[in-house]
């Protein structure tokens, strides 16, 4: 930004920096073996194929990030794309501005959600706990057994060949830095990272706490209508189970990539890389001949691992 | 409207905000009765009293936190209906508060954006920086502060620095009048010189700043009237010229009513009792704090709020723990650390009685509980100290405030502990439970129990035979029953611990 900032890297500086570099680590210490395990990975298409699932992972991710950044969790997620997924395959199909209208008033009653957890002090894991159940039954009601069609034109954007590199990676830069310029660079996006920082200070200089969580809550369904849309082009049918397990996959990402529980401390592009990991660890996995009994403590394992060196900067950092 | 009641010396236009018989209350606590006074462009207010004087409540009031239930404000000689944060900040009040308010988790530069909604648009971070930057500068040199910082990352003196200059940059509202609730408490003797020098320069600019400190030699040094508060009203005002630190403690606690000093037949008796048993401990940084108590015997801890009392408290706690002394804990703070919210009132009643002959490091032999014996047990002290309002197997919140704290003061007195402390057990808690809780400290001490005692309530020394005064995290005198009145008190308080 200035010159004296290249002449002194202060400690400060590096922390954040060695902080902020972390998820970036382990997205190329579960990248590489897999580049050497299977070098034909190493190409257009085989990285098409490796993050095939990722976009969906990753705005599920930032969905989830948003409810994060207001010091709350939202167990409903998982329930909720896949709850989208099932109105775009059907209603959004046959009657498609019936289905905008769904999706709409879905992000209408998030962020009223948002609204009441705020004003009536309610924990928001109650909440979203029950609505989790309230989505998946709207989700059985609406197509009681796998099965539906994706709108073509889903279909046709999630098919879209980009050029040089392939489409998830161009994809997941795009949201991530859009991402970043909304929350973590614009003035408004601070504002509402300061209201999980100190809400009382928030609002004691005339912010309202309510519009803030709305807000968030708003956000985080767009993000989940979008990865719900997302997973039915990639998948072209849907199913009221297809995304379950997106709740604690989404916050682990939102983790893994330099999140915390409280204090409003998130990083979108560290979520990203985090959502991308957990979706390259799968394949890892299996490129090692674990068996599929093993991987999903394996993946524990490996958040664990990365958790820990985590706590283990932080309190290098600490003691200085 | 303007006001035909300011004093002739200065115009009505100089007056940036007028108070005029604000009061205040909270529930049944009058926290403001009746305050008027004026601020005026470029001039300096101190503002003293003691812990619940209605400080903060009246600062409250001046960013439009509280709306005041009676009396009016004026800005600029203007009648104001509706004052909230926003239109404090348009009149060009700033606050620095206490224990500030400022997001870690964002830059210094994004910390200044929160406090000017104007600050948005294109390049917002870069004069956001630019504006710290200048206003660090101006007013402490050499600060070594570069804006980009995340909160979280600074020192508590940076902190404090960035919180202070935060309040004096401008978007589009001036800046009119400063707000500094204790200022300088983490800041050094250095910092703390280049803070007042710049309030003094500030008033030359036109700038009025509100000093509120409990280090009155600042108070002294830069004030050019000195508003002393008491009970939520004006006790005085005293003008630069008057405003000694002797003059500012003497306004403060005039009102001096200490009633029923421990008697000399129980004094005696304990003289006996202290060579017989006697507890000592050496607790704080390097043991520099020495309490010693002898059985039977209430020992108050003094002193300005947060100033070590309950972190002494805790020390003594562990120590005793280690002593295998028997000992029991009265928390202030209920929702915090004293109740199980979720537990009926007879579970929160026995839960110490429970741990009976449970020393530090060896737990309990496991056994069955006796439930008789622990129903009757509730039982007894429900009638004892008089827990109204639900019946014992009611969950503890079904409890007004006042009566959960005698739950608590049961849990502590049920149970075969000899040495009780207590952490200010008498916050929020009505006058009525408050006269229980006396008798019951007091017949308990006569009993032969040893009572340590933290309380921001000066009124409260009086059932105390000894009192320690605390000064940052250290004792800085030791009073007697007998000399142990408010003023004293107060000096004690403001003693500035010898280095």
């Amino acid at each position: 930004m200035n010159g004296t900032l290249n002449r002194t890297f202060s400690l400060t500086l590096d922390r954040a920096r060695v902080r902020a570099l972390l998820p970036a680590l382990s997205l190329v210490a579960v990248l590489v073996p897999i580049f050497v395990l299977q070098p034909a990975t190493f190409s257009y298409f085989g990285i098409g194929l490796l993050l095939n699932l990722a976009v969906p992972l990753v705005l599920a991710t930032l969905a989830q990030l948003a409810i994060i950044t207001a010091n709350d969790l939202d167990l409903s997620i998982g329930p909720f794309v896949s709850l989208v997924a099932c109105i775009g395959a059907t209603l959004l199909v046959s009657k498609p501005w019936v289905g905008v209208a769904a999706l709409a008033g879905c992000v209408l009653l998030y962020a009223a959600v948002g609204a009441l957890v705020e004003y009536r002090q309610i924990p928001s894991i109650v909440v979203t706990l029950g609505l989790s159940f309230v989505w998946n039954g709207l989700a059985v009601l609406l197509l009681p057994s796998p099965g539906g069609t994706s709108p073509a034109w889903i279909s046709s954007i999630m098919g879209f060949q980009t050029p040089l590199v392939a489409a998830p990676i161009v994809w997941s830069t795009v949201i991530a830095v859009a991402g970043h310029l909304l929350l973590m660079r614009s003035s408004a996006g601070v504002r509402l990272r300061g209201s999980g920082g100190n809400p009382r200070a928030m609002r004691r200089f005339g912010w309202s706490l309510v519009r803030a969580k709305a807000t968030l809550y708003g956000v985080a369904a767009l993000f989940g209508v979008l990865s719900g849309l997302c997973l039915l082009g990639l998948t072209t049918s849907a199913d009221a189970n297809l995304a379950l397990r997106y709740t604690l996959l989404s916050i682990a990402a939102v983790i893994l990539g330099g999140g915390e529980f409280v204090g409003g401390r998130v990083s979108v592009i560290g979520a990203v890389l985090g959502a991308i990991t957990l979706t390259l660890a799968a394949s890892f996995l299996a490129f090692l001949n674990v068996s599929p009994d093993w991987q999903v403590g394996m993946q524990g394992a490996i958040l664990i691992v990365v958790l820990s060196l985590r706590v283990l900067l932080q309190r290098r950092g600490g003691l200085r | 409207m303007n006001d035909p009641a300011v004093p002739d010396e200065s115009g009505s236009e100089d007056v940036l905000i007028g108070l005029r018989n604000i009061g205040k209350t909270f529930g049944r606590v009058k926290a403001l009765a009746d305050v008027s006074f004026e601020f005026r462009a470029g001039e300096c207010i101190g503002i003293a009293g003691h812990n619940g004087a209605g400080k903060s409540t009246l600062m409250a009031v001046l960013t439009g936190v509280f709306r005041p239930e009676h009396g009016t404000m004026t800005v600029a000689g203007r009648e104001v209906g509706h004052f909230d944060p926003n239109a404090a900040r348009s009149a060009g009040v700033r606050c620095v508060f206490q224990e500030l308010s400022l997001c870690a988790n964002l830059s210094v530069a994004e910390n200044v954006s929160i406090v000017h909604p104007e600050l948005r648009g294109r390049a917002w971070r870069r004069r956001a920086t630019q504006m710290m930057r200048e206003q660090l500068d101006a007013i402490f040199p050499g600060h070594g502060i570069k804006g980009h910082e995340l909160i979280a990352d600074l020192s508590l003196t940076q902190r404090q620095m960035v919180e202070i200059a935060r309040a004096f940059t401008t978007v589009d509202d001036p800046v009119k009048l400063v707000i500094l609730d204790e200022p300088t408490s983490s800041l050094d003797a250095h910092t703390s010189s280049q803070l007042l020098a710049f309030i003094e320069r500030a008033g030359g600019e036109g700038i009025a700043t509100i000093l509120i400190s409990h280090m009155l030699g600042e108070i002294e040094r830069v004030a050019h009237r000195v508003l002393v508060m008491r009970d939520g009203r004006v006790a005085a005002v005293l003008p630069r010229e008057a405003a000694t630190q002797d003059a500012i403690i003497r306004a403060m606690g005039q009102h001096v009513d200490v009633k029923g000093a421990p008697s000399e037949g129980v004094d005696a008796r304990r003289e006996i009792a202290r060579a017989q048993a006697h507890y000592r401990f050496r607790v704080g940084p390097a043991a520099r704090i020495e309490i010693d108590s002898a059985r039977g015997e209430v020992i108050g801890f003094a002193g300005l709020a947060g100033q070590g009392q309950s972190d002494t408290l805790l020390a003594v706690y562990e120590a005793a723990l280690k002593n295998r002394e028997r000992v029991a804990f009265v928390a202030g703070d209920r929702p915090r650390d004293g109740v199980f919210p979720l537990w009926s009132i007879a579970q929160n009643l026995d839960i110490r009685w429970l741990l009976n002959g449970a020393h530090a490091g060896r737990l309990p032999v496991p056994r069955p509980i006796d439930r008789r014996a622990a129903l009757t047990l509730a039982e007894r002290w429900r009638e004892r100290i008089g827990i109204r309002g639900a019946p014992l197997s009611a969950g503890i919140l079904s409890l007004s405030g006042g009566n959960q704290q005698k739950v608590l003061f049961a849990r502590a007195l049920a149970s075969d502990a000899q040495l009780i402390l207590m952490d200010d057990p008498t916050r929020g808690v009505d006058i009525g439970t408050k006269r229980d809780i006396y008798q019951l400290v007091r017949d308990e001490a006569a009993r032969g129990r040893t009572f340590i005692w933290y309380t921001t309530e000066n009124d409260e020394f009086a059932y105390c035979d000894r009192t320690y005064v605390f000064r940052a995290g250290r004792v800085t005198r030791m009073l007697h029953a007998h000399e142990c009145n408010e003023e004293a008190l107060l000096a004690a308080s403001f003693e500035e611990a010898a280095a």
